[in-house]
């Protein structure tokens, strides 16, 4: 296990109660957020879809490499590493009749 | 025998001198043809591809322009002889291949030698744009190139104000704006291009008057409609950057996707609060194909699980800081200066003041910019964002 900092991006600070940093002790990217998600409920759902994989519209990188291009959520970490989550964020579009604001 | 006259005795014994036609045929080997005439010389004409450096900066510029000292160098003037002073200066600068074109731009011509006619900035350009021309990066060919490109701004809005009233500012000669909304109240706290007495006008028309006020030399195209699968092609098609300033996601999937088929650069750019994004897209970069927006986000959120900013706010300063990451962006890439973000995504954190910088990548399987991919065509992007899940 090794203690590995995650970013949390402002739109999902509202779950870590405004903390911008997590830190955590495991040894992959999936581990890491699973962790996450049983410290900050709900967080984990707007990170992972239903079957467990990542959400199309969020990228999680450590260091500055996007775990697509590594192994994916099995991409193992090491001691101090920091994991970024960055989701889509499109813009302030305030429209009444479609609840999707952004 | 006067002093000057004894000084130019001794240059053309120490300068070799050529011919125009050997001009000509050195410059085609990989020589330097140097012109150190003054700039309403110039603006008569210039043999194609010299480097006009002009004589009051030449020792300035010239470095950045030639840093091969071993590179053969042809300096010339009118006639001859404002070369051989030149040349001798570029001889003590280390030069090693130093000449002198005899006869000079007069004679180049009257043999019947190519000549263009070089862009040229007038007085009021000059003085305006004085502090572009100072700096080497960009001087007057950049800031030629400026007051010729094309930049598209998508949203006159948080985004689009300080990259548009910015790029106006630098020269760029001409502006694309497309909105199709009204001012409102609440947009005065980051949309600076707009007032509170045009509160309830459209954007488009507040954005041309504050650029022309700023700048009225720049050509503002107002495009007053929403874009759309119908004309985006139209409306796209001409620019050189778009700026993608907009703010919901069915409008920043069709902008990606019109400037993947029409290989244009996408300057990213988006807001949350404290915090910003900035790329820029394009699969197309001569130096290194980057990814496109679908690469990184291959569909968007649901409207469940959208960051929905219009309900979380932005602070204001938050779109001037990345809308002015976005102009910088632009010039770089118009002027082919520094590394621009493409394969880059800096990502800005307001509160902690710092920037983070991740690699993108593009995606092999990308339905859109993949190397073998066959545009896929437009789609009805309001539907496929509406579909999310």
């Amino acid at each position: 296990m090794n203690t590995v900092s995650v970013r949390i991006p402002m739109p999902l600070r509202s779950y870590t109660r405004g903390a911008d940093e997590i830190m955590v002790d495991a040894a992959t990217v999936r581990q890491a957020l699973e962790l996450l998600g049983t410290q900050h409920e709900g967080i984990l759902d707007r990170v992972l879809d239903p079957s467990g994989e990542l959400r199309q519209f969020v990228n999680i990188f450590v260091g500055a490499r996007n775990v697509q291009v590594l192994d994916g959520l099995a991409t193992p970490l090491a001691k101090g590493d920091v994991i970024s989550i960055i989701p889509a964020v499109a813009g302030g579009r305030h429209d009444r009749s479609r609840p999707m604001a952004c | 025998m006067t002093a000057r006259d004894r000084w130019l005795a001794e240059l053309q014994r120490a300068i070799p001198e050529i011919t125009p036609h050997d001009a000509l045929a050195l410059q085609a080997r990989g020589g330097a043809l140097i012109d150190v005439r003054e700039a309403d010389e110039i603006a008569q004409g210039s043999p194609p591809g010299a480097l006009r450096l002009g004589r009051g900066f030449l020792e300035l510029r010239i470095g950045l322009a030639v840093p091969q000292t071993a590179r053969p160098l042809i300096v010339f003037c009118a006639s001859g002889i404002r070369s051989l002073f030149a040349a001798e200066t570029l001889a003590r600068l280390g030069y090693t291949q130093v000449h002198s074109m005899s006869g000079g731009f007069s004679r180049w011509k009257a043999e019947g030698l190519p000549v263009e006619v070089p862009f040229t900035l007038d007085h009021a350009a000059r003085e305006r744009y004085s502090r572009h021309l100072l700096m080497p990066e960009v001087g007057e060919s950049g800031q030629a190139k400026l007051v010729q490109s094309r930049v598209l701004v998508v949203g006159a809005g948080g985004l689009g104000s300080p990259s548009s009233f910015y790029l106006a500012a630098a020269g760029i000669g001409t502006l694309g704006i497309v909105d199709h909304d009204v001012v409102e109240r609440s947009n005065l706290q980051r949309q600076i291009l707009h007032t509170e007495e045009r509160v309830g006008t459209s954007k488009v028309a507040s954005a041309r008057k504050t650029i022309a006020a700023l700048n009225p030399t720049v050509k503002i195209n107002g495009h007053e409609a929403q874009l759309s699968s119908a004309n985006v092609e139209e409306i796209f098609g001409g620019y050189d950057v778009v700026i993608d300033g907009t703010d919901n996601f069915p409008t920043r999937y069709l902008v990606n996707d019109a400037c993947v088929k029409l290989g244009l650069p996408n300057v990213h750019g988006s807001v949350y609060r404290f915090e910003g994004q900035v790329t820029v897209f394009w699969p197309r970069y001569p130096k290194r194909a980057g990814p496109c927006y679908r690469c990184l986000y291959p569909a968007p959120p649901p409207a469940d699980l959208a960051p929905s900013c219009a309900e979380a706010g932005v602070l204001g300063v938050l779109p001037g800081i990345v809308g002015l990451l976005q102009a910088n962006e632009a010039i770089k890439l118009l002027l082919g200066l520094g590394d621009p973000l493409v394969g880059r995504l800096l990502y800005f954190d307001g509160l902690r003041s710092s920037f983070t910088e991740l690699a993108l990548d593009r995606s092999p399987a990308c339905r859109y910019c993949a190397a073998d991919a066959k545009f896929p065509g437009y789609v009805d992007y309001e539907r496929f964002c509406a579909m999310a899940a």
